[in-house]
């Protein structure tokens, strides 16, 4: 090939790229900048106004015993929890079924549509469908899943579900709490560090969206093993639990990492399923960043306000996407 | 194209022309004489494409409102009636957006007047809501349409404070009116429980709620899943422990939030909470109003929207007084149409805003949609039972403005400043950190105390 054609070469590559650098430039990272710009402004009614105030707003939200900053944080811990605890049931019951699929089961092209299928809703319905099941009414009075617990005889499974204001949290008094508090980390033994039993229905309405999507990333991975390392560990006198622990899920390492990033980042942003199952619950309860900033910017006009959360929320979910970029290109590179 | 448009109202047979650059095969159209193209030319607006269309002849009306569903759908149609009747040659466009209390259509509207693009006239919670849309630079006034159809002389006079916005103009057109402060119950319940009459004091009110809960009856019936039913009845209860004008003053700097009667008024709410069905966390207030309409709870305070949940479930057997304390003030929210800056048919929509506050007009909306007129004037015997004795309270009680429906106060203290507290209270009970974070959002507002 001649030098000649492959500068033209680069030239039209350039040039079909070029569009979508300028679109990614402005609707992505200009609106980061203007939103960022927002937020240090003073923008908190229906006229715009860029005066400017230095973080006012993130103080507002960090520093402080406002309702503002007590909600904020309530946000914070109960976006912790809900993404603690999804993730987790996620990855747990996504590896048993897709484990479970790997047995060559019969139908289960069957059994795996079953479980994909939620994913095809949106967390809008998924919400509105939860929510009607979980409503929980009165002791004597159930409705929802609580009836059918009273009707099987279970009535101590009875649940408030997502109207429980219970927040779980290191008591002060206790053994482990006096320890912390003796050496200087007392603030961990306060609600702000809690876990409010009422993200326990959140949790279970996106893990049944969401599982079987993590199953079909496991079971892709799963068969991606070939069969004779299994054979070989077997052959080696291993057993079958010997065989998942040692060569399996060290295998597995790379689709987990992806899940934790797929799962992450839609928990960290986590919106449509507040909106429509629970609200920001008794007490803030379920409120998450996500929803805080939407109320806060176009209910109460609190333009600037409302941009300083959107960048926190950006930074938490940048921290969780950029050590996996740096990975993913590098391994990249490697190849 | 104009021209076939307009043939086409008359005469069907011609076709209507939707898109400039499209004209099919077949379509009977009206080429206009020389002079006409000429003078439409002439007076074509390029900024106005829509009249292209000869969406008639006085282009359009487009009316933004959060009304789709039930009653006040149905009020609304009666209105657009009303003005096909008077305004034939201008073609009504109805954008309305669904979503209780407004919740959708406010940030879809807030982003579209930012945008440069606005309705003819929209739908906007009377008093202080107007803020939302900086007067006067997306919203104009609109003293004239008060002028020419002499609204000032219709409205009673503690509306018209409400009404006038602090550089002392009229921002909107109010068309009905519902009152927040109201104490439903069940009267089976009440008679089953041996109690005779409605609590007038907060005393008497937790008396009542004793005897039912002897008699095993829930004596409250509370929703709490949007927030606001919970700000709402806080906000009922303000009014009844400090009166019309403590309450009043709350708003404008002249009541402090620091005052022991909003303590006592806190203490208040936090009983009336243990008092409420256990699940209200869970339910809105329509599910609490159902509650009482199937005889599981006894007593629900929320706004008179509750009334038409009544008719809509055909019951009947219900009863209904002002909020203990209450009794001889009116907590008023309103709904009226504003008129955009760049609103792009001012004439038609001057019109609408006419007709809105006409006796003809309210007449016609405020049966279907289960309010009362904002107008003193209205035939009482046009509306049901409950909404007769509003009429007569409403012209001799004292009107305050309910906070949280967007009369009393700027959005950022009515929504976030004012509500998020009382989100908190309902949950931890804590009096004293409660009244703290109240007196910070006045201070926030800009009445520092």
């Amino acid at each position: 090939m001649s030098p000649k054609h492959r500068n033209w070469e680069r030239v039209v590559s350039i040039l079909l790229l070029l569009p979508s650098i300028l679109a990614l430039g402005i609707f992505v990272y200009a609106f980061i900048a203007w939103t960022g710009y927002i937020s240090l402004a003073k923008w908190d009614s229906a006229a715009p106004d860029f005066t400017f105030v230095g973080l006012r707003n993130f103080e507002h939200l960090f520093i402080g015993d406002g309702t503002d900053a007590i909600r904020f944080r309530y946000d914070l811990r109960n976006m912790v929890g809900f993404t603690a605890f999804f993730l987790l049931s996620c990855i747990i019951i996504g590896f048993g079924l897709a484990v479970l699929l790997d047995q060559r089961v019969r139908g289960e092209a069957v059994f795996r549509s079953i479980f994909l299928f939620p994913m095809a809703v949106s967390f809008i319905v998924t919400g509105v469908a939860w929510r009607w099941m979980l409503t929980p009414g009165e002791a004597n009075d159930p409705v929802g899943v609580n009836i059918i617990f009273t009707q099987l005889g279970l009535k101590n499974l009875q649940s408030t579900w997502f109207t429980d204001p219970t927040i779980a949290y290191l008591s002060p008094d206790s053994g482990v709490g006096a320890i912390l508090n003796s050496i200087g980390l007392g603030f961990l033994t306060t609600k702000d560090f809690g876990y409010p039993l009422a993200i326990t229905s959140l949790v279970i309405a996106a893990m049944w969206q969401l599982s079987g999507y993590t199953m079909a990333l496991y079971l892709a991975g799963l068969r991606s093993v070939p069969d004779e390392l299994r054979e070989a560990a077997r052959m080696d006198g291993a057993s079958e639990v010997q065989v998942y622990r040692h060569i399996i899920l060290p295998l597995l390492q790379p689709v987990t990492l992806s899940v934790v990033i797929i799962l992450g980042h839609i928990s960290l942003k986590i919106f449509d399923l507040v909106v429509s199952m629970t609200g920001p619950g008794p007490g803030f309860a379920t409120d998450v960043p996500a929803y805080n900033m939407w109320k806060t910017t176009f209910d109460a006009t609190l333009f600037s306000q409302g941009a300083a959360i959107g960048l926190v929320l950006l930074v938490l979910v940048a921290i969780l996407i950029i050590p996996y970029l740096r990975y993913s290109i590098r391994a990249e590179a490697q190849v | 194209m104009a021209a076939t448009n307009q043939k086409n109202v008359a005469d069907k047979t011609y076709a209507r022309i939707e898109n400039a650059d499209l004209i099919e095969v077949g379509w009977k159209i009206c080429v206009p004489a020389k002079a006409d193209a000429d003078a439409f030319l002439k007076a074509f607006d390029p900024n106005k494409p829509w009249l292209l269309f000869g969406a008639g002849k006085k282009g359009q009306l487009l009316v933004g409102s959060w009304w789709t569903n039930g009653g006040e759908f149905a009020g609304l149609n009666e209105m657009f009636k009303l003005y096909k009747a008077a305004n034939p040659d201008v073609e009504i466009v109805n954008a309305a957006i669904a979503g209780g209390a407004g919740t959708n259509f406010k940030g879809q509207l807030l982003t579209q007047l930012l945008g440069g693009v606005a309705p003819d006239t929209f739908q906007l919670h009377a008093g202080l809501e107007v803020e939302t849309y900086n007067p006067p630079t997306l919203v104009v006034p609109v003293d004239d349409v008060y002028k020419s159809a002499n609204l000032e002389a219709a409205f009673p006079k503690d509306l018209l404070t409400l009404l006038k916005y602090k550089d002392g103009h009229y921002y909107g057109v109010p068309v009905n009116i519902h009152r927040a402060n109201v104490l439903w119950y069940n009267k089976a319940l009440f008679t089953k429980a041996g109690i005779t009459k409605a609590p007038e004091t907060w005393d008497e009110f937790f008396a009542t709620a004793d005897k039912l809960k002897a008699a095993g009856i829930t004596p409250v019936a509370l929703g709490g899943k949007d927030g606001f039913e919970l700000q709402h009845t806080f906000e009922t209860i303000l009014v009844g422990t400090l009166g019309a004008d403590g309450y009043r003053g709350l708003w404008t700097g002249k009541t402090s939030w620091k005052d022991a009667k909003v303590t006592d008024a806190l203490n208040t709410f936090k009983k009336y909470i243990t008092y409420a069905n256990a699940d209200h966390d869970a339910l809105s207030w329509a599910s609490a109003t159902a509650l009482l309409i199937n005889g599981k709870a006894a007593m629900n305070i929320m706004g008179d929207w509750a009334n038409g949940e009544f008719t809509a479930a055909k019951f009947t057997d219900y009863g209904w007084a002002p909020t203990p304390g209450s009794k001889g003030i009116y907590d008023a929210l309103s709904d009226s149409f504003a008129l955009p800056a760049k609103a792009p048919n001012v004439d038609n929509a001057k019109a609408w805003l006419a007709l809105a506050g006409s006796k003809a007009a309210q007449e016609k909306f405020n049966p279907a949609k289960g309010s009362i007129c904002a107008r003193t004037d209205c035939d009482p015997a046009l509306f049901n039972a409950y909404l007769q004795s509003a009429i007569s309270d409403w012209k001799v009680n004292a009107i305050v403005p309910s906070v949280v429906h967007g009369a009393a106060a700027t959005p950022s203290w009515a929504s976030k400043g004012y509500s998020d507290p009382v989100v908190l209270f309902a949950s931890t009970g804590d009096v004293a950190k409660a009244q703290a974070a109240l007196v910070a959002a006045a201070a926030a507002a800009g009445f520092p105390q």
